[in-house]
Parts: structure tokens; C-alpha cells; sequence
């Protein structure tokens, strides 16, 4: 083609201490093209975003390999100042807006137009007044841009989230020399009709000649207004592809595809006990995994896995059912009505929790494994303690002993007993947490994101603990996690959960097409 | 609620109704203080002439002071009770400026010009060590003050005298080493700023008679309306009501001067220091030029979100420098005001209340930690220093003993800033939970 491409990103690798989460991306787009990314969470969507804005987290963990050019001139993005000199912008998946100023002061935040004054030609330009009549008109004319009719002197506070969206854009459109225009996940917090208008300002952005980078997993969006689609996998660069050449079904499938190679356990697909956990109607408010009504029951004696995309509220359920968040509906253990907002009454109704905040909530860092593993049952279910009258004191001996026992069967590497949990590697602390909660001799394990931030090999062994629990003591385990390929190697079923709601049920060796339509909120077509 | 549709009016009560809540319950520090001062001054029996006396000066010693905390509230960081530490620098320098032989306003302008480096200095390393307290800059200031109370202390007693030769026995202990515990600024920056023309032989030079000064005020504040109304944005000017009740207010003002002028009351004794007062009203005007330049505007920008100022570009760590030093040098100047007023002050003492009381001062005016204005700052001086001088004299009337109204005026003034910190953190919670809905 004559026209060079206004964007060109070569070989882009990057490794997190050792462990790579870009090998060899190449992205390449011109002016004027629309061109959209997809990809699971960690599919290292966001790296290569924060490679382009030249993030601080990118260059103070050893920087990266490849190479960057805008319009034909390689560049060294070393800050997200330099990004935007030279003509990338960005609309943030939250906002970044000052709620108490005006679109117009949002808009022109800290490119304001000045004047000279007395005090400026004294003391320097940073004490020049700000011109508002020039600012009310530019952001008219970059809301103008937009084609929506917002208020340039309305405070942000106070208006709804579309019109916030749109005052980010038009601060975008708004810089001089903008050339390229990145959309992180923009429609996710939109109701439809402001969803649908964003599409179309896209498409006008992409007009006037600026190259809009989309990222996105909702794949019809992407269909919709995508010239050109690169889909990434575990950090790989799957393929390219015009969106005329592809459809959704196509794109799911590569979206998903089959990372990790585990042993598949097929002889569980027929073993279905009575229901041991009924959930009806379940919403729980955990800021940012919002469950909205939820159904779903787990058999006794099976694993069951939830799986969905990071925000679409997988982590809540557990989190609900355990009281740690408010929660709302019905939850039934072995027929037994469970009262919710009760952390107490969960643990006494036999469920333990396995926390996806490791490090935060699930364990005690500073303490030592004998303790950790105890306390669980201490504070729950007061054991381990001796009573004295009105004082009590911790049972050493026990909780030694209990410790030893299953630091052998859990395999945890360790010292022993009395080492602190924070000298351990991630995947023992892991195996930690496990301990604890089968210390409290659970009828149901509820275990969220068991891996993460945990080394290849050591995810390996953890969920091999789990399957050993399941098959050798027939617990029934509810799994929480991001990463499907996982879930497909040790779960009877899975349960995709979509915004809040149970998208569908599926087995392990179901199609990479419907995991991937499902988890793009897309209904099952018949046949796929 | 009600079966039958509302009718207009009934809409326009209700609304009338919600809003006056709303501005009773925005307001309610405030409130409670104005109707605390009436009731004082009710009960204590003081003639207008010594209360308005009294708080001439008090407003004059004062206000400057409390305008010095509003630039660190703009740029997110609280009250900034460091300013004991300019406080300080300001005693420093007017103990040298004293023993150098200076008087009168010539000396006042070199004491001026000397603390601002030395203020700047201080209000650097202030910064710099707020950047790393982000988010406790209040608690951190507070201890600050006391950590420099230390070297301060170190400075002025041993030093001093022994290491810094300084031969001068009205400033000197006998026995050589160290800064006495009181100075007094009598025949030297004692009224420098209030009655300039005293250090030339004319006593009345720049001190009209209140009446006067208030009819004066009167004038400019109504040329300053008509101006601000022209020039700015008409969405920004006042509206109808505020036009007529400001009118109202004025106009009053005037007629009642006119009154005492005419019937030579004991009003017409009080004298203002005019001069002070042009440099606080040249202060409001300057912070309020000061919002509507770029880095003002950066300093709002990172009051209301670090992050995303960062986001944008903005040098957050610079700014918060910046306005710390703003605000420690204002301070200086301000205890200087403050200290040639009094005309002598305690050398380990005196400046140990000025961050809590300009703090109090402030709050009480209708200021939160996150949102203060200079009207807060000028309300709230007048209406704290009110219960100053009402509060001894109330109590004497009530209980017979000046102490008791004593012990109640410094339980309320404290108070006041536990209670508005506590209100501002219940607050911010209450919007937090609200954000997640």
C-alpha cells in the first residue's frame, strides 16, 4: 500500500520476572482504520496498551523487546507524556474525570488555554490566567465532533455515565495532532442506546482520519465497526484478520482455544449425587464483580467450576455465599436454608472458603503455618483452644500436630510448622489456605481463582490437590477462575457466569465455541 | 405520596423547603455559632463600643493568618497546621529586625522581605515531607510543629547569645546565653503596619474613624459587585436574590455610619488600621486571582483526584510543594501582622495556637478539609473571635466567674475541629457508598 501505516509495533515481547506475557505481537494500523484487539483477561491485552503509553509498570520491570513506529519513525516511548506528544490517546476503562469541575475544565484538564497577566511576565508563566471563553469554545467543538448534545458548563458530578464516556473522548479529540485513538473496554460500563452511539462516533473519529484501536470482548461490537481484528492468546498472537473474512463464531474460538493440555477427567461427567448447594436468585454487591441474580446448584461429591470473564461477577457469588459481601436470595446447604450476611452461620452450615485475595484476606503473612492453618477453626468453630473458666488459651499441641498432618498430605514445602507463611512460595501459601479450610472439616470447599499468581508448575500441583480431595474424600468443590483451560482439566461441569447471570452450563470437553459465545455474552446457536 | 398532582406552588415549597434544609445542614457549624455569638454577646452585657474595639483588632491580627490555610485546602491536603512552622521564621525574624534597631513600617517591609526565603525553605522541606505522608498531611503537620518547637527551642536558648553573638540585654538573658521569654516590640515593630505614620510623628495617618472605614468598605464592595458582574461569565454572577440582599446589607452598613457620625458616638473613637486591612483585602483578591491561573487550577485538579492529575500530566508532587509554600509564606507575613499588633509576644509560646486557632477559625466559618473559601476564612475569624471576647464576660455575668466562660470558649473551639474532622470523614464515607450504588 502507498500509505504508511500510522502505527507499527514489531516482536513485541515482555516478561513479568520471568514469566512472558507478550511473545512476539505485531500490530500494525493505518490511518483512518478501525482496528480492534480481542482476547481473555491475560491474554495481554493491557501490556501491550501499557507498552504503547510507555507505563511506568513497563519500564521498571526491565522494559521490553521489539520495536515501536509511529507513521514511519521508530520511536522510544518512555513516559505517557511522550505518548501523548506524540499523538496517542487513550479513553481509560475508568474514568479519569474530576467530578467536581466542568466537562469544559474535564476536557481541557492540564492543557488549559492561558493568557498573560502581570503576575506571569513576574513570576512565570505557570501563574497565567486561564482563558475560559477559548476553553468553553474548543470543548464545544470537540463535543460538536462527537454529535451529542452535552452541556460544556455542566459539572461532572451528577451526570450519567455515557455523558462522562463522551466528555473523555472529546478530551481526546480535543489534543492537536491526534493520531491514534485507544478504546479500553468503553462500552462495559454503557447501557445500549449510548453503546450504539459510541459505535457511530467511532466510526466518524475513524473518518476524519485518526486510527482507533478497540479493545473489547464483546465480539459483536467488534464485528460491528472493526476494519481489521488481531486476536491474542496467552500472550501470543493468534492471527489477523479482516472483520469481512470472519464471524463470531470464528473469533470465540480463537479467543478460547485450548492453552494448557491437562488430563481430562471424563469418568465424573456421570456422577451426580443430591443437591448440596441450591442457589436461587443470588445478587450480591461486591464492587466491580456485581452478581445479579444467579441460579445454580451443585451436586454433592463434584467439582463445579465458575468461569467468565474478570468483572462480569464469577468472584462475587463465593464471596456472597460466605457473607463477606452483601448478598441477597435464597441459598440452601444439604436442604438446609443458609442466612446470608452472616459469615459465622456459613462456616457453621459446613462451607469453607478458600479466598481469591490471598495475601489480603486469606492469610495471616506475618503469622506462622501452624497458626494459619488453625485459625480458620479457632475463630469459626473454636477449636484448638482450652477454657479455663472465663479464659481460654490455644491449644499448642493440637495445633501442632494438626499442622504436621497436613503439611504431609498436602505436600507443603516448607521448614516446618512453625515458619511465617509470608517466606513461602505463592503456590505453598496456596496450599496453606486449602489446609485451613479443610481443617474446618468442610461439607462444601468453595475456592476462588486457586492459581493465581501462582508459577506454571506449581498450579499444576494445586489443582491436583483439589481433584485428590474431590476423589479420595468425595468433597464437593465449587472452583471460581479466570482461567478456562484450568477449569476444563479438574470440573465435572462449568458454569459460565455473563454480567451477573449464569450465561449457561457446559461440559469440560465442550467446543471452544461456546465457551467463547457464552463468555461474549452471546446465546448458543444451534448446531455450533 | 399525595393522591392529586401537586400544583406548582406546592412543587416550588416543597423545592424551596428541600433546599433550605439542605443549606441549614451544609451550613450547620456556622449556624450554631452565629446564634452561640449573639447569645454571648447578649448575655455578657458589653457595650457595642468595646466589642466593635475589640474585634477590629482581633480581625486585623488575625485574618491574614487564617487566609494562609486555604491554598493547601484547594490542593487536597487539609488543614495545614504546619504553619506554626512560618510562625516561627516569622519570630526569628522579627527578634534580629528588633535587636538590628528597625521600627516602625520600613522595619515591618524588611521583616516581611527576609522570612519569605526563609519561610520558602521551610515550606520545601514541609512539602517534601508531606509527599511522603500523603493523605495524613494534617496529623503530620501537627507533629511537625512540635518536632520544630525542638530546634526551635535549641536555636533561641542556647545558640543564640553563645554561638550567634547577639549583645543586646532587652533581648538577652542576663546571663548571656539565650532569647528572653518576652519581647517587647514597643518603640520598634509595635504597630508598624496599623499606624504607619506613628514612626513619622503622625499618629492619624491611615486610621479612619470606623464609621468612615465602614462607609469606605461599603463603596468598594458595591464598585466590586458592578465589576465582578460585567466582567465574568454570566453564568457565574450573582443572582437576584444575592444582588438584593447584598444591597440590603450595604446600605444598611451605610446608614447606620451615617448615625453614628452624626450623633458622635463613642463608635467614632474606634480607629482601623487601614493599612492592615488593605493587605488582607489585597490578599483576597490575590488568592482569588491566584484560583483562576494555571497552577491554581493544577492545585484543584490534584485536590480532587492525585490520580487522575497524574493521568493527565500534571506534576502532582510539584504542585503540593508549591501550594505549602504559598501557604507557609502567607503565614509568615501573617504572624508578623499578628505580632506587631500585639505588640509583644512570648518567644516559646507565642506561635504554638496559631495553627489550631486559624484552623478552628476557618472550620467554624463553613469550611471543610476538602472546600474553603476566602469568605470562610473572613466569617470565621469574625464569628470565632467573637466568642473570644463575648465568652470571659458572658461568663462572669452568668456564673460570676470569667473562668467558667473561659474553659467553655476553648472546650468549643476544640471541639469544633474534632467535630468537623469527624463530620467530613462520616461524609466522605457516606459518598463512597453511594459511588458504589
Amino acid at each position: 500500500m502507498a500509505v504508511e501505516p500510522v502505527l507499527r509495533m514489531k516482536g513485541i515481547s515482555k516478561s513479568y520476572y520471568g514469566t512472558k506475557v507478550l511473545d512476539s505481537v505485531n500490530l500494525s494500523i493505518m490511518p483512518g482504520e478501525v482496528h480492534g484487539i480481542v482476547g481473555e483477561n491475560g491474554a495481554g491485552k493491557s501490556t501491550l496498551m501499557n507498552i504503547l503509553f510507555g507505563m511506568n509498570v513497563i519500564h521498571s520491570t526491565g522494559g521490553f523487546e521489539g520495536s515501536i513506529e509511529i507513521a514511519g519513525q521508530p520511536v522510544q516511548i518512555k513516559s505517557p507524556l511522550q505518548a501523548m506528544a506524540l499523538g496517542i490517546g487513550m479513553v481509560h476503562q475508568e474514568f479519569m474525570l474530576l467530578p467536581n469541575y466542568s466537562v469544559t475544565e474535564n476536557i481541557k484538564l492540564n492543557r488549559e488555554v492561558l493568557k498573560p497577566n502581570l503576575a506571569s511576565r513576574i513570576f512565570g508563566p505557570r501563574l497565567q490566567s486561564l482563558d475560559y471563553d477559548k476553553m468553553y469554545a474548543d470543548a464545544r467543538k470537540a463535543l460538536k465532533r462527537l454529535n451529542i448534545d452535552i452541556d460544556e458548563y455542566a459539572t461532572i458530578a451528577g451526570l450519567p455515565v455515557g455523558y462522562m464516556q463522551f466528555t473523555e473522548i472529546a478530551r481526546e479529540l480535543d489534543k492537536e495532532h491526534l493520531r491514534i485513538l485507544v478504546f479500553d473496554e468503553p462500552t462495559a460500563v454503557l447501557a445500549e442506546s449510548e453503546a450504539a452511539h459510541l459505535l457511530e462516533a467511532i466510526k466518524e473519529i475513524a473518518a476524519a482520519g485518526i486510527a482507533v484501536l478497540f479493545i473489547t470482548h464483546r465480539l459483536n461490537e467488534i464485528m460491528e465497526v472493526c476494519d481489521n481484528i488481531t486476536v491474542l492468546r496467552d500472550g501470543r498472537h493468534v492471527v489477523t484478520k479482516a472483520s469481512k473474512d470472519t464471524n463470531v463464531i470464528e473469533l470465540a474460538e480463537l479467543m478460547v482455544g485450548r492453552s494448557m493440555e491437562f488430563a481430562g477427567r471424563k469418568q465424573h461427567y456421570s456422577h451426580k449425587g443430591r443437591p448440596i448447594l441450591e442457589i436461587k436468585q443470588l445478587t450480591v454487591d461486591m464492587p466491580g464483580e456485581r452478581v445479579r441474580g444467579v441460579d445454580l446448584t451443585a451436586y454433592e461429591g463434584e467439582i463445579l467450576g465458575i468461569g467468565g470473564l474478570a468483572g462480569q461477577g464469577k468472584i462475587g457469588i463465593a464471596n456472597g455465599i460466605m457473607g463477606l459481601f452483601p448478598a441477597a436470595g435464597d441459598v440452601k446447604v444439604a436442604g438446609t436454608p443458609l442466612p446470608l450476611n452472616n459469615p459465622s452461620a456459613s462456616i457453621a452450615a459446613g462451607l469453607a472458603f478458600v479466598s481469591e485475595d490471598r495475601r489480603g484476606v486469606g492469610l495471616l503473612l506475618n503469622s506462622s503455618i501452624e497458626v494459619n492453618i488453625a485459625s480458620g477453626a479457632m475463630f469459626g468453630k473454636k477449636e484448638f483452644i482450652k477454657t479455663w473458666g472465663p479464659f481460654s488459651q490455644v491449644d499448642q499441641a493440637a495445633v501442632r500436630e494438626n499442622a504436621q498432618k497436613l503439611i504431609g498430605e498436602l505436600d507443603i514445602r516448607c521448614t516446618g510448622p512453625r515458619q511465617l507463611v509470608r517466606q513461602l512460595s505463592g503456590g505453598n501459601q496456596q496450599k496453606v489456605c486449602i489446609a485451613r479450610a479443610l481443617t474446618m472439616n468442610p461439607k462444601i470447599l468453595l475456592v476462588s481463582e486457586p492459581t493465581r499468581g501462582i508459577d506454571v508448575g506449581a498450579k499444576q500441583l494445586v489443582l491436583d490437590t483439589l481433584r485428590r480431595l474431590n476423589e479420595e474424600l468425595g468433597m464437593t468443590i465449587v472452583v471460581t477462575s479466570s482461567e478456562l483451560a484450568e477449569l476444563r482439566s479438574i470440573c465435572s461441569r462449568i458454569a459460565i457466569i455473563t454480567d451477573g447471570r449464569v450465561a449457561g452450563i457446559l461440559k469440560p470437553d465442550d467446543s471452544d465455541v461456546n465457551f467463547g459465545l457464552l463468555m461474549a455474552g452471546q446465546p448458543i446457536s444451534k448446531g455450533a | 405520596m399525595q393522591s392529586r398532582p401537586m400544583t406548582t406552588s406546592e412543587t416550588m415549597l416543597q423545592g424551596r423547603m428541600a433546599s433550605a434544609r439542605s443549606f441549614l445542614v451544609r451550613n450547620m457549624v456556622t449556624i450554631m455559632f452565629l446564634v452561640l455569638s449573639a447569645v454571648g454577646y447578649k448575655l455578657s452585657g458589653m457595650t457595642p463600643f468595646l466589642f466593635l474595639m475589640d474585634i477590629v483588632a482581633r480581625l486585623s491580627r488575625n485574618a491574614f493568618l487564617v487566609l494562609a490555610l486555604i491554598i493547601p485546602v484547594m490542593a487536597g491536603m487539609g488543614l495545614n497546621f504546619s504553619i506554626v512552622l512560618g510562625a516561627m521564621a516569622a519570630q526569628a525574624i522579627v527578634i534580629f529586625v528588633t535587636h538590628w534597631g528597625f521600627a516602625g513600617l520600613p522595619g515591618i517591609l524588611l521583616s516581611m522581605a527576609l522570612v519569605t526565603p526563609l519561610a520558602a525553605i521551610l515550606g520545601y522541606l514541609t512539602g517534601s515531607l508531606f509527599n511522603r505522608t500523603k493523605g495524613q498531611e494534617m496529623i503530620a503537620g501537627l507533629i511537625l510543629g512540635y518536632f520544630a518547637q525542638g530546634i526551635y527551642e535549641l536555636v533561641f536558648l542556647q545558640l543564640v547569645g553563645g554561638i550567634i553573638p547577639m549583645d543586646n540585654s532587652t533581648i538577652i538573658m542576663s546571663s548571656g546565653v539565650g532569647v528572653r521569654t518576652t519581647i517587647d516590640l514597643t518603640n520598634g515593630l509595635k504597630y508598624g503596619l496599623d499606624w504607619p505614620g506613628q514612626y513619622w510623628g503622625n499618629d492619624l495617618l491611615l486610621r479612619p474613624t470606623l464609621p468612615w472605614a465602614i462607609i469606605g468598605m461599603a463603596v468598594a464592595l458595591a464598585v466590586g459587585i458592578v465589576i465582578y458582574q460585567l466582567r465574568v461569565d454570566k453564568r457565574q454572577r450573582l443572582g437576584s436574590t444575592q444582588l438584593v440582599l447584598a444591597g440590603i446589607g450595604l446600605a444598611w452598613a451605610c446608614w447606620w455610619s451615617v448615625q453614628q457620625i452624626q450623633a458622635r458616638t463613642q463608635i467614632n473613637w474606634i480607629r482601623v488600621p487601614l493599612l492592615t486591612w488593605l493587605v488582607i483585602a489585597g490578599a483576597c483578591v490575590g488568592l482569588h486571582f491566584f484560583s483562576r491561573t494555571k497552577l491554581g487550577q493544577d492545585m484543584r485538579s490534584v485536590g480532587q483526584d492525585r490520580h487522575v492529575a497524574a493521568v493527565a500530566g500534571i506534576d502532582v508532587n510539584r504542585v503540593r510543594i508549591a501550594a505549602i509554600i504559598l501557604s507557609m509564606v502567607m503565614a509568615a507575613w501573617g504572624h508578623i501582622i499578628f505580632l506587631q499588633n500585639i505588640g509583644t509576644f512570648s518567644t516559646y509560646g507565642s506561635h504554638e495556637q496559631v495553627g489550631l486557632y486559624s484552623a478552628a477559625a476557618l472550620l467554624i466559618g463553613g469550611a471543610t478539609v476538602a472546600r474553603a473559601t476566602i469568605g470562610h476564612a473572613l466569617l470565621g475569624t469574625l464569628l470565632f473571635h467573637t466568642l473570644f471576647i463575648v465568652a470571659p464576660a458572658a461568663g462572669r455575668q452568668l456564673f460570676g466567674d470569667a473562668q467558667i466562660g473561659e474553659y467553655f470558649r476553648v472546650f468549643v473551639a476544640y471541639g469544633i475541629i474534632g467535630i468537623t474532622l469527624a463530620m467530613h470523614a462520616w461524609k466522605q464515607i457516606l459518598q463512597r457508598r453511594s459511588v458504589d450504588q
